[in-house]
């Protein structure tokens, strides 16, 4: 225990990056996600096939080889290219990787809440003279934010799991620096146990964000008395 | 190229290997945890919850490396025979791929055990059937029909959770992909294992979408 001290502000930097790390591709992920859907849904097959295509092979494959597909890829490109001048910080790449996979999934979800707001409601706006634009913003939006909001939450929770891996790329976040922590004292079911209970700690603190969010986007609706 | 295929090909069979192994622990221990969570008494409850929380709230890799590298902390279990066992890769990653599963199986599993109307319990007991042979012939067919799609899912995601398996040295689909691909330093072996995945995960959702056929009948 007196080890887990000595290194408990390593683990504090450590899950400080896994944070930044997680929230980055929570952000690139639900724009990309947000534009597949779009895609997805759009009148032309030329737009809609490839990224139909694109998402599901995305799907079938581990997200541990997309990972290491597009760190090391890009790291040998770029190096090819720049001979050696521009390269790829493990950061950049695990961002990268893990935003495509999360939009991956989100677009699919995404386009599923767009789908499911009645057809009608949108008719009896525009009947009621509102611009497309308005539509959208006032009516379409903010109905999909809330069916898609507890899928959300479960594509979080994975994204920030997922950010362990990044680690094999030598990323110092928590599950790194918990692997150094676990050598360097040769305590490793210590370590390792801090580090989950910090994933845990994590998922408890989230969880709450996403039940007032969710409180917030339902507050138009009458939920059934039980 | 050609002497890439054969690490690459003897990979996918490692990985098919764990797939099958870890899917078997993962399913048969997934039933008594789902009724295990479904039970009335806190003190049975309460532990399978507990159980749920940590592997599903935590990342597999952290449990992969507790199982691998973890467990050696421990002068005790370090001497006893079980190390024979737990010192090498294959058992630890079995061993968490598994109990990992579990606990991702036993959610959809818990959901169609509660779907199960009632009525059909009583009419089993009614017919004198005691609760064994009530779960074993009425309730569990029932609920596995329920909810076979999203069991059939579980494996599908087993598949990819596999590939964590090379960051404990063994030698799957993924880490043969790594090796060639650090030798040769190309990405091609990586991509190969893409495809290699999604061809095996296409042929994995067929298996099921049959299996699902024949069991709507």
């Amino acid at each position: 225990m007196h080890d887990l001290e000595a290194y408990s502000g390593q683990l504090f930097a450590g899950a400080c990056v896994t944070l930044e790390l997680a929230v980055t591709c929570l952000v690139l992920g639900f724009a990309l996600g947000l534009a597949g859907a779009a895609a997805s849904l759009s009148p032309s097959a030329a737009i809609r096939l490839p990224v139909a295509w694109g998402t599901r092979l995305l799907r079938g494959v581990p997200e541990f080889v997309i990972l290491l597909v597009c760190y090391f890829g890009a790291s040998q490109l770029l190096d090819r290219a720049t001979h050696g001048a521009v390269s790829i910080t493990p950061f950049e790449g695990g961002a990268f990787a893990l935003s495509i996979v999360f939009a991956s999934y989100a677009s699919e979800m995404l386009r599923g809440a767009f789908l499911a707001v009645p057809r009608g409601q949108l008719e009896a706006a525009a009947a009621l003279g509102l611009r497309p634009s308005q539509v959208l913003r006032r009516i379409h939006l903010p109905q999909a934010w809330r069916i898609a909001l507890p899928s959300l939450n479960n594509q979080w929770q994975n994204l920030l799991k997922d950010t362990s891996l990044v680690s094999v790329l030598g990323l110092e976040e928590l599950m790194r620096k918990a692997s150094i922590g676990a050598q360097v004292t040769r305590q490793p079911f210590t370590f390792y146990i801090a580090a989950a209970t910090a994933y845990l700690l994590f998922l408890g603190l989230s969880n709450p964000l996403f039940t007032l969010l969710e409180r917030r986007a339902n507050r138009g609706v009458s939920r059934p008395t039980a | 190229m050609s002497q890439e295929i054969a690490p690459l090909w003897h990979g996918t069979l490692v990985t098919l290997g764990l797939l099958l192994a870890s899917s078997a622990i993962g399913y048969t221990l997934a039933l008594p945890l789902a009724l295990a969570r479904r039970a009335r008494t806190r003190l049975v409850s309460w532990p399978a919850g507990l159980y749920s929380a940590f592997f599903r709230g935590t990342p597999l890799l952290v449990q992969i490396y507790l199982t691998y590298y973890g467990l050696a902390q421990f002068p005790a279990l370090r001497h006893s025979a079980a190390w024979v066992v737990l010192r090498n890769a294959w058992p630890c990653a079995l061993i968490a791929l598994g109990l990992n599963m579990a606990a991702y199986v036993a959610e959809p599993l818990r959901a169609g055990l509660a779907a199960v109307p009632s009525g059909e319990r009583d009419a089993a007991a009614a017919f004198g059937l005691g609760r064994l042979a009530t779960l074993r012939r009425v309730v569990l067919p029932r609920a596995v029909r329920l909810v076979l799609p999203a069991l059939a899912n579980e494996g599908l995601i087993q598949l990819k959770a596999t590939a964590l398996a090379s960051t404990i040295t063994l030698l799957d689909l993924t880490g043969a992909a790594r090796r060639l691909s650090a030798s040769s330093y190309s990405t091609q072996p990586l991509l190969a294992a893409g495809l290699i995945y999604i061809a095996l995960s296409a042929a994995l959702s067929l298996a099921f979408r049959r299996l699902e056929g024949r069991r709507q009948r």
